[in-house]
């Protein structure tokens, strides 16, 4: 069913019964021509637009728990594309293109909201950085400015320009960037697969990967086995569980990131704030909840909450930004497991098994991805190449040393 | 999470800092032993600094689903 006004006057004249689930609950098949594992954003996406731009329609995702349960339901749907590393500002400048346009391309609206994004800058060193950064975006064709601190006020007067140990001296804007709703992108993409004629597989795990002779068999599932040509991993903080039934180690650490939400409240905060030397960013949900977060708890984690000196760490970085966030009552705090890798840059490719791929690392950072790394992947599982605005995310870059360090933290994940 | 240092006895994690698994600093420091994780889902031998106490180096087996710390011991000993 396509959604459309003369739809929902049609349905509303015959009392709303026409409406269908999203998407159908087939069982499995005994094979595939393309398995993915993980039904987060990236797994759906990359069936989505193998499906639609690839023409490949025998394909199943197969998603160990409910769709939405993973990250992609979790985190706090900040789009952007201020990144400064050759590599990563070419991928995430298309990403946001692809946003601009996804509500259509999926007939589904994930509310895409470009309100903005400001990252404050507290002295003339992180100053200097951040107009070295501007000019790195507007050389990649993003829309970029530099506010100074009358110009911070004017935008953001809520910020709180007291403080003493971090003055506001201005900030970056990028009125581009902005917020989309989680649940309704995982949601949307697997409609528009399903509509496509994929088959996505719900409480179905993977607990084995068949190999022989250096080749791709199939997968071993809580549903039963299932044979395919091509297999595509894309399981987020499981990464290095999965790609270890294929015998891989990764350069992956898996870390708890945090995030919170107030109750509602009226219009406050009229754009995503960042304030990077507080650990500390906010937005408001078309709901009215503040939605905020911080760093990652800093430790090895698979434990889908977090540590409470987090939480402290947040309330207290919030206030001193927000002083007026004190009034605010916390409803929920809640943690998602990161695939962290040792550069802060994602992975898209192939392995060293034939018809075994691999999607991850994304880090704090993989809602926004979502739409360019669906494609990039499916491009390179259907044509064994990727697109050059996804090129650069090699496995192999880790060992030749083109390594993507948008933190310069080395090799220490939890630092990035 | 607590952990027992034992020089300076139960200390809140907040003390510490965090290194990492610690068989990189067992390595040779070649591409797998600064690049490559066994990156578990249980027991993980890790290495954290008592950097607000005795500032010693701590192996600490954790588990990371549950952060049940399972043994501590000084690193290197
Ligand atoms: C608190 C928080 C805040 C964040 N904020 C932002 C943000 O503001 N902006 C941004 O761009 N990014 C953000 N992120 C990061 C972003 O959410 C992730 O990088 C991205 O969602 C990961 O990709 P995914 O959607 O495919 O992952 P997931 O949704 O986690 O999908 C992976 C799926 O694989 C499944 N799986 C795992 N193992 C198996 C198996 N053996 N068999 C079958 N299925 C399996 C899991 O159940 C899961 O559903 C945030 C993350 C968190 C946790
Ligand atoms: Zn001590």
């Amino acid at each position: 069913m396509k959604y459309s006004v003369l739809e929902i006057l049609r349905q509303g004249l015959t009392g709303n019964k026409g409406w269908q689930p999203l998407w159908r609950n087939p069982g499995p098949k005994p094979a595939y021509d393309v398995v993915i594992i993980g039904g987060g954003g990236h797994g759906l996406a990359t069936a989505y637009y193998l499906a639609k731009t690839h023409g490949i329609h025998n394909i199943a995702v197969l998603e160990k728990g409910y769709i939405g349960g993973g990250n992609v339901g979790r985190n706090t749907t900040i789009v952007r594309a201020d990144y400064g590393q050759k590599g990563n500002s070419a991928f995430y400048s298309h990403s946001l293109k692809l946003w601009q346009g996804l509500s259509a391309e999926l007939n589904y609206n994930v509310m895409f909201s470009p309100r903005g994004l400001l990252e404050l800058c507290h002295s003339d060193g992180q100053l200097e950085a951040y107009n070295r950064r501007a000019n790195m975006i507007a050389a990649q064709g993003d829309q970029v400015e530099m506010l100074d601190r009358a110009g911070v006020r004017a935008y953001a007067p809520y910020l709180g320009f007291e403080s003493a140990r971090f003055p506001i001296r201005g900030g970056l804007l990028q009125r581009t960037a902005g917020t989309a709703r989680h649940d309704a992108v995982a949601w949307g993409y697997a409609r528009a697969a399903d509509r496509l004629g994929v088959d996505i597989l719900q409480k179905c795990e993977v607990t084995g990967i068949d190999i022989a002779n250096g080749k791709l068999q199939g997968v071993q599932t809580s549903r039963g086995v299932i044979r395919a040509k091509k297999l595509a991993i894309c399981v987020a903080g499981r990464s290095s569980q999965v790609a270890g039934m294929a015998g891989m180690r990764l350069p992956i650490e898996s870390h708890v990131l945090q995030a919170f939400v107030t109750e509602g409240l009226k219009p406050f905060i009229n754009t995503v704030i960042n304030f990077g030397v507080g650990h500390f960013y906010i937005s408001q949900s078309d709901k009215g909840g503040l939605v905020f977060g911080g760093d990652l708890d800093g430790y090895n984690s698979y434990a889908q909450r977090g540590s409470l000196s987090q939480v402290e760490h947040v309330a207290e970085a919030g206030m001193s930004m927000i002083p007026a966030l004190g009034k605010a009552r916390l409803l929920r705090s809640w943690g998602g497991i990161m695939d962290m890798s040792m550069d802060g840059a994602p992975i898209i490719d192939k392995t060293h098994i034939k018809g075994l791929y691999f999607n991850g690392g994304w880090c704090y950072g993989g809602f926004k991805a979502i739409p360019a790394s669906g494609s990039a992947y499916a491009r390179l599982i259907a044509t064994g190449s990727l697109p050059d605005y996804a090129a650069a995310y090699r496995l192999s870059r880790f060992e030749s040393g083109h390594l993507i360090n948008e933190e310069g933290t080395g090799a220490q994940p939890g630092l990035h | 999470m607590r952990i027992t240092c034992p020089h300076c006895g139960a200390r809140d994690s907040r003390e510490f800092s965090y290194l990492g698994d610690a068989k990189m600093a067992a390595g040779k420091g070649d591409f797998a032993s600064v690049y490559l994780r066994d990156n578990p889902a249980g027991a993980h031998s890790e290495l954290w600094q008592h950097v607000m106490g005795c500032r010693a180096w701590l192996e600490v087996e954790r588990n990371t689903s549950t952060h049940e710390v399972l043994s501590i011991r000084e690193a290197g000993k």
